[in-house]
């Protein structure tokens, strides 16, 4: 196929890679932003959990 | 009682498979299927992407007036994060048609950037326009006065994008063979069924980012809310300032 | 007019107009910004393009790229006073309905746009331009300058009443106003090109149709949204 390009492939693809290109850059924001409430969704579990353990402890040495 | 049906987000799944399945086979159309031009070749294959891009873009911008419009009518915050949605990524699609209209205009006419071509100067003017609705989002602090300036302005902008398409038509010599009518009207049958499947591929594309978007925007308002009254209220820091709108979690 | 009824829309903006014209004649401000604008804006021109005489399309564009910019400096003003010295309050207590204040501060810019691009035009004439325009071509520029200011003025309230609000006042009042005011400005080159070409011309009625079109719209427009902009 190579041998039988048609002229101007190069303004095609180039086109073609730009919409690619944008998307892309869409798709790293959008990682980004998930990693961040990963982040945040972990750290509220970890001081929810905190909270539930040393309620907990505080029933137990009630008791 | 909190809702817990997915407020921004519904159908996302559906949009974002039929976007998938459209705009593959779009793009398959327009390489495998669609003819190559007489006049132009090969390159005439960009019109299946910048086309489309553009009549999403303006799309976008007349549907972020509307909102525009029925938040100043009814006050409620969704219609503004709707506007905003719809102008930001149309903004984004608008780098995109304006990027791939250079690219044909420097495959069809041998230049980056032609004078001569009223929707390519159009688009330009518009994209200008468009540009200062983040900075002025931006440089409004209350939120509610940030909604109600930033849809006044989507109003004026959405009406402007017409009338400033007819200035520029008229100012141009409206001398360029165009083969092919923006509209896809005088399209070959063959031709005409890439143009539309990747007209809905790219409008497909763009209602999927847009709900992806709003359904982010919201998830991560929720996680702050979660946030506040897991750890309190005073821990927290005042949220700061943006130019996007601030959601209200129930 | 009885305490019981609020004013009429009219009169209450006749009484804001009156303030505004009374406010430049006692310390005429702006005015005599622009007009200074405009002539250095003139000499500029002389120098950075290296000619004595311009003609055509360039002398098309040097003077509406001044008339504009000048513009921007009285968009800019237009409510500064009344919000640093609480006039807007004042405007809102009073039981005046609000499109007075659109009425009244589009007529003040209009005013002023109509003084300065009358100066500005005839300095113009006597500085850079190389043909003499004839009388009827006077009239067909006099009329341009009337239809595209009153585009400004409408368009430049719009705009001062946005961006009075927010914190970069001066940045939004440019960067809004210049992209909205690209179709009026079009129209008005294209128009002038002729009425300042050497061989002379007469005007183009579309471009007339397009000028009449831009200002109806955006003042309906102006009209219609006004009343979000000064809501509290």
């Amino acid at each position: 196929m190579s041998n039988t390009l048609p002229p101007n492939t190069g303004y095609v693809a180039a086109a073609y890679l730009v919409f690619l290109f944008i998307l892309l850059i869409y798709i790293v924001i959008m990682a980004i932003r998930a990693a961040r409430v990963e982040r945040e969704l972990a750290e509220l579990l970890v001081q929810s959990q905190q909270r539930t353990a040393s309620k907990a402890d505080g029933e137990a040495s009630s008791q | 009682m909190p809702t817990t049906k997915s407020l921004y987000g519904r159908r996302l799944t559906g949009y974002a498979i039929a976007t998938g399945i459209v705009l593959t086979a779009a793009l398959a159309l327009a390489f495998f299927y669609a003819p190559i031009e007489a006049d132009q070749g090969f390159s005439q294959k960009i019109f299946y992407i910048h086309v489309p891009l553009a009549i999403v873009t303006l799309g976008g911008f007349v549907f972020g007036g509307i909102f525009g419009i029925q938040y100043l009518r009814s006050g409620d915050t969704r219609h503004d994060l709707r506007s905003y949605t719809a102008i930001h990524q149309g903004l984004i699609f608008c780098i995109g048609a304006l990027i791939t209209g250079s690219i044909w205009a420097k495959a069809a006419w041998g230049q980056w950037w032609v004078w001569d071509e009223p929707t390519l100067v159009s688009f330009l003017i518009v994209f200008l326009l468009y540009c200062t609705y983040q900075p002025l989002r931006f440089s409004i602090e209350d939120p509610e006065r940030q909604a109600r300036y930033a849809a006044v302005f989507a109003v004026v902008a959405g009406v402007f994008v017409p009338v400033n398409f007819i200035a520029v038509r008229l100012a141009s010599p409206l001398i360029h063979p165009r083969v092919l009518g923006s509209s896809g009207g005088s399209l070959p049958n063959d031709m005409r069924l890439a143009f539309y499947s990747a007209l809905l591929g790219i409008t497909l594309l763009f209602i999927t980012i847009c709900k992806y978007e709003m359904a982010s925007k919201h998830s991560r308002a929720q996680l702050a809310a979660l946030r506040r009254s897991l750890i309190g209220e005073h821990d927290e820091p005042a949220p700061a300032r943006s130019a996007a709108p601030r959601i209200a979690v129930k | 007019m009885s305490a019981a009824h609020p004013p009429s829309t009219l009169s209450a903006a006749r009484a804001v107009l009156y303030k505004e014209l009374t406010l430049e004649r006692r310390a005429p401000q702006t005015l005599t910004a622009m007009a200074l604008f405009c002539a250095s804006a003139f000499v500029i021109f002389h120098f950075a393009l290296g000619r004595n005489e311009i003609e055509g399309a360039i002398a098309s564009g040097v003077l509406w790229v001044t008339l504009t910019l000048a513009a921007l400096l009285g968009i800019g003003r237009s409510f500064v006073a009344d919000r640093e010295e609480g006039g807007l309050d004042g405007f809102l207590l009073a039981p005046a309905p609000r499109s007075a204040l659109l009425i009244a501060k589009a007529m003040t810019l209009f005013i002023f746009l109509l003084i300065v691009g009358l100066l500005a035009s005839m300095l113009f004439a006597v500085l850079l331009l190389g043909p003499t325009p004839t009388v009827s071509q006077w009239g067909s520029l006099a009329l341009l300058i009337v239809l595209a200011d009153l585009g400004i003025a409408l368009v430049g309230t719009l705009i001062a009443g946005i961006a009075i609000q927010t914190r970069a006042r001066d940045l939004i009042t440019s960067i809004l106003a210049l992209p909205l005011l690209i179709p009026l400005l079009i129209a008005v080159t294209k128009a002038s090109e002729p009425l300042l070409s050497a061989g002379g011309g007469t005007l183009v009625g579309r471009w007339l149709a397009l000028l009449g079109l831009y200002d109806l719209i955006f003042g309906l427009l102006a009209y219609a949204l006004f009343d979000y902009l000064v809501e509290d």
